[in-house]
């Protein structure tokens, strides 16, 4: 009998792997099944909804002040512009018109908010690099921006700031050189930052030619924003569609040129730059002069007057006017008037109002209660504006009464994601986390 | 650019049946006939250049008791020429089958995969037609306006 040795018969299969909902370098909770030939992606499939809440059947449910709550976690990273959007689609339902400080304001913290954003970003991504230290120092830099937006809203992450008409309460007295001192110091944060990332050997290998998208698959995806503009297509809603106060500052829309993740990271890095200088620009330009009163000896705070006048002693207070509080005590009446639109059907009143006399409570509660909310004109409108990620869009269909009939979000994310599996195609498994990072994907903004 | 509406009307007065431009929204109602056809001539057309399929979205008409209960809404938005259009079509809710675009947008994959997800629309020709928020086993179509707000359903887990 004669032992033959066959050669082995090579047996080539691929490998199925699964990367989170739950993983570290995930961002939020998302799943990506790839099918691995090797290292190599050969396959991909990418599921999304774990973090689906229901955000637009929950608006069709109450009135339309109920909906901006929910509005601050869809981009909880920056939730001032999701606000924004909401609130300037509510705005063109009605036809309505805010003031111009108002306009500035909002300008203001927008611009905030998407520095925040792009930090979180860039950090998060280099820190699943491998670069630990530049995201602490991005991190330090977004805790003095949540400080300031802290300072002016009362809240650091769901902050509910703007109204339908407006903003909730005027810029504290001092925040001009406040935030001229941030911004200082988050330039310097980034200059460290980009000391540190932009000609790192390590950072750039990772990160240069990975993740490619060219214009024209980009715009298949209808993608915009950062992504977009790092293709070469210099595509920006406050510069094509300029709402707000953006028609009267000067910036630029940073654009690159191969689309790759390391485009992305500097078309990031500049446009924090160009979003500091808005809104050293608004703070410059910004109209209504001093936010204080002038003191006659006859102003009182506010909370205190709303305290004596919940408690009933109205007699005290009623013809004093109160001193100016941007906290939930309340703002007082005359600068309330500078951030508040003139028209009482969309608007609150101020809280001294509500609390002191009746007009001022039968005002808010019309603006409040059930079946007797702001009411839109019947039709529909939609609104885009320039969200972290790209362009944020509210559709809503008014059917005449207190209760928006139907919100539709286009949330930026969504198309972003959705092109994710293009981009990890051929590429290896370890190129999914610079990818990733780089697109910025935010769980409730892309679930809803 | 404006009069994107009043053009298309001139142009396609077989397809589109309404037009309106409320708020400076400009906007038109055409029919599912020719609506496939015209998403493509308005895209690939040198004066619309609709190049970017911003948003789809579906308004169940139920509350309001529109007579074909849905409306899908494609919100399109030209790079080049920086206009919008919002391309409207009516559909029954017995027949609540569109045409797929994901021949001449790839997002359309998604949209559609989410519109179908929320609404039940049926989008004909698509390649991979699934839920795409909500889990396979999930019953019912959670936007529609006939979907109680306060219904659950047993959460079950992904089988593999």
């Amino acid at each position: 009998m004669e032992l033959q040795s066959a050669p082995p018969k090579l047996r080539k299969e691929s490998m199925l792997l699964n990367i989170g909902p739950a993983h570290p370098a995930m961002h939020g909770i998302v799943r990506i099944i790839t099918e691995l030939d090797g290292e190599t992606i050969v396959n991909a499939d990418v599921e999304i909804g774990y973090l689906h809440r229901c955000f637009e059947k929950m608006s069709e449910q109450g009135g339309y002040l109920q909906v901006l709550p929910y509005t601050d976690r869809l981009n909880y990273v920056s939730p001032l512009i999701n606000n924004e959007g909401y609130c300037l689609a509510v705005e063109k339902l009605f036809g309505l018109e805010v003031t111009e400080r108002a306009k500035f304001i909002r300008t203001i913290m927008s611009e905030i908010s998407r520095v925040s954003d792009h930090l979180t970003c860039v950090g998060a991504t280099a820190m699943e690099l491998g670069a630990f230290t530049a995201f602490l120092y991005m991190i330090k830099a977004r805790e003095w921006l949540y400080q300031i937006i802290e300072e002016v809203t009362g809240a650091r992450l769901t902050i509910s700031y703007l109204r339908p008409g407006g903003v909730k309460g005027d810029l504290t007295p001092d925040f001009g050189p406040k935030c001229r001192k941030i911004l200082h110091d988050t330039r310097e944060v980034l200059k460290e930052v980009s000391a540190l990332l932009t000609k790192n050997r390590i950072f750039v290998d990772r990160l240069k030619d990975i993740g490619v998208m060219s214009k024209e698959t980009a715009l298949s995806y209808g993608i915009t924003g950062p992504f977009l503009r790092s293709t070469g297509i210099d595509y920006d809603v406050r510069r094509s569609s300029p709402y707000s106060a953006y028609s009267k500052v000067d910036f630029e829309v940073p654009v690159g040129t191969t689309g790759d993740n390391y485009d992305r990271y500097l078309v990031r890095m500049e446009e924090m730059e160009q979003s500091m200088r808005i809104v050293e620009q608004c703070l410059d330009k910004i109209p209504g002069g001093p936010v204080l009163l002038d003191t006659e000896g006859n102003e009182i705070p506010a909370d205190v007057m709303i305290d004596e006048a919940k408690m009933g002693r109205v007699g005290g207070v009623c013809g004093k006017t109160a001193a100016f509080d941007p906290t939930l005590g309340g703002s007082s009446k005359p600068v309330f008037k500078q951030v508040e639109s003139d028209n009482k059907r969309a608007m609150f009143p101020p809280k001294e109002d509500t609390y002191t006399n009746i007009e001022g409570l039968m005002h808010h509660f019309k603006t409040v209660m059930m079946g007797h909310g702001i009411r839109p004109p019947k039709g529909e409108v939609y609104q885009a504006v320039e969200g972290g990620n790209g362009e944020l869009g509210f559709y809503i269909v008014s059917d005449g009464t207190d209760r928006p009939y139907r919100i539709r979000v286009r949330p930026p994310c969504f198309v972003i994601v959705a092109s994710l599996k293009k981009l990890i195609m051929g590429d290896t498994i370890a190129d999914i986390i610079p990818t990733f990072g780089s697109m910025n994907m935010i769980g409730g903004e892309l679930d809803r | 650019m404006s009069g994107l509406h009043t053009k298309l009307k001139e142009l396609r007065p077989q397809d589109v049946t309404e037009i309106h431009d409320w708020r400076g929204d400009e906007t038109v109602i055409v029919s599912r006939e020719g609506f496939a056809a015209l998403m493509k001539f308005l895209k690939e057309d040198p004066f619309f250049d609709l190049s970017v399929l911003m948003d789809l979205g579906v308004v169940d008409g139920l509350g309001l008791n529109w007579k074909p209960r849905f409306e899908v809404v494609y919100h399109m938005f030209s790079m080049a020429k920086n206009h919008r259009l919002r391309v409207k079509v009516r559909v029954e809710e017995k027949d609540a089958v569109m045409p797929t675009l994901t021949g001449l947008w790839a997002i359309a994959d998604w949209f559609e995969r989410e519109a179908y997800d929320m609404f039940g629309i049926k989008f004909k020709g698509h390649p991979d037609l699934r839920r795409i928020l909500m889990y396979e086993e999930f019953v019912g179509h959670p936007l529609r306006k006939d979907y109680p707000v306060n219904k659950r359903q047993p959460l079950i887990g992904p089988v593999n």
